[in-house]
């Protein structure tokens, strides 16, 4: 935790905007450079500047540790989670075209942006965890 | 040394190899961290430089970033100083020397830098860059609402759908790599907790 006012005043104001940064990253991947694990290492990045300015245990109170270990395993579910979909549906598995048989440039989109998500949801709590770790926790 | 960005180029490996030589002389590891740091940093400018936007991009999350913070992390339990002892190691040396001789060995069959004839670029990149997949138009919405039914950037485009595969054991790389983390540093149990506690009373 930073006992300088200046580091924790700009920290503070910073924060929301690269958690925002971070979301466009994500949602912007494959318009221009990024994508799931930029973004993820982004907004852990985010999280790991407010545990050292405001200490960790507020951290904590923001982003519970089991909320952190949840979008860890959920990330990868969600990224087979579509591969499966396509096997459900009679298709090959990771065929993005069944989430929206009528028009497969929209599926195609559409199945990137998820498994996207599922890549930056798992980046960003294994990183965060590890330094959530190293750093020990007080639970 | 006409062309402006070979230049460039040179200037920034040559403060990247110091940096390097640097972060290696120095026995403050805090001074070594923050040296990687500057190195990774650095090398991202390269990427960029070199058009490789991703990777610059990755390179500097988290080569400069959560490298960075991750090593001081773990600086704040060790302590800042190198333990004192040779600064000379023969048999490291050697084995630097024969990996880097080979991997430079190895680019005398690479193709010229840039090389529009090389075998990476003839094969399977102009399939990738066409954008097969995903290219049907339904024509219900227009062509500026689907930027011409394909993803502009052919990096995403080739991670997520044309090696969709690799992403997802990548991802799966990662969440083990997490779960190896949260089993190796998990709180002590309590028996455990007793034993250590005896163990250090007994030292």
């Amino acid at each position: 935790m930073s006992d300088s006012v200046v580091l924790r005043t700009i920290g503070g104001m910073l924060f929301p905007y690269i958690l925002v940064y971070g979301l466009y990253v994500q949602m912007h991947g494959e318009i221009g450079p990024g994508g799931g694990f930029q973004a993820g290492v982004l907004v852990a990045a985010a999280f790991i500047l407010h545990a050292l300015l405001f200490g960790k245990e507020l951290t904590d109170r923001l982003l519970p540790t089991w909320l952190v270990d949840l979008a860890m395993s959920l990330g990868v579910l969600l990224y087979i989670g579509v591969g499966i979909l396509g096997l459900v549906k009679g298709r090959y598995f990771l065929d993005y075209s069944v989430l929206d048989p009528t028009h497969p440039a929209h599926a195609e989109a559409l199945g990137m942006t998820l498994v996207e998500a599922g890549v930056g949801l798992t980046v960003a709590s294994v990183i965060l965890t590890m330094v959530r770790k190293v750093n020990g926790e007080s639970s | 040394m006409s062309d402006p960005v070979l230049l460039i180029n040179v200037i920034l490996l040559v403060i990247a190899v110091v940096t390097a030589i640097a972060a290696m002389w120095t026995r403050d590891l805090l001074g070594a961290v923050m040296l990687m740091g500057i190195y990774s940093l650095l090398l991202a400018i390269e990427w960029a430089n070199l058009f490789a936007m991703d990777v610059s991009y990755t390179e500097a999350a988290v080569g400069a970033g959560a490298a960075t913070i991750l090593l001081l992390t773990a600086l704040t339990r060790t302590g800042i100083r190198e333990k004192a002892g040779p600064n000379f190691h023969p048999t490291a040396l050697l084995t630097v020397l024969v990996t880097g001789g080979l991997l430079i060995y190895g680019t005398a069959d690479m193709p010229r830098f840039g090389d529009p004839q090389a075998p990476a670029t003839v094969n399977v990149a102009p399939e990738y860059i066409a954008q097969n997949v995903g290219k049907v138009d339904a024509g219900d919405d227009g062509p500026e609402n689907d930027f011409g039914d394909h993803v502009p950037n052919t990096v995403t485009a080739v991670l997520a759908s044309y090696r969709g595969y690799d992403t997802m054991f990548e991802t799966a790389v990662i969440f083990t790599a997490g779960v190896c983390v949260i089993l190796i540093l998990r709180p002590l149990s309590p028996s455990a907790r007793r034993e250590t506690a005896q163990n250090q009373e007994d030292a």
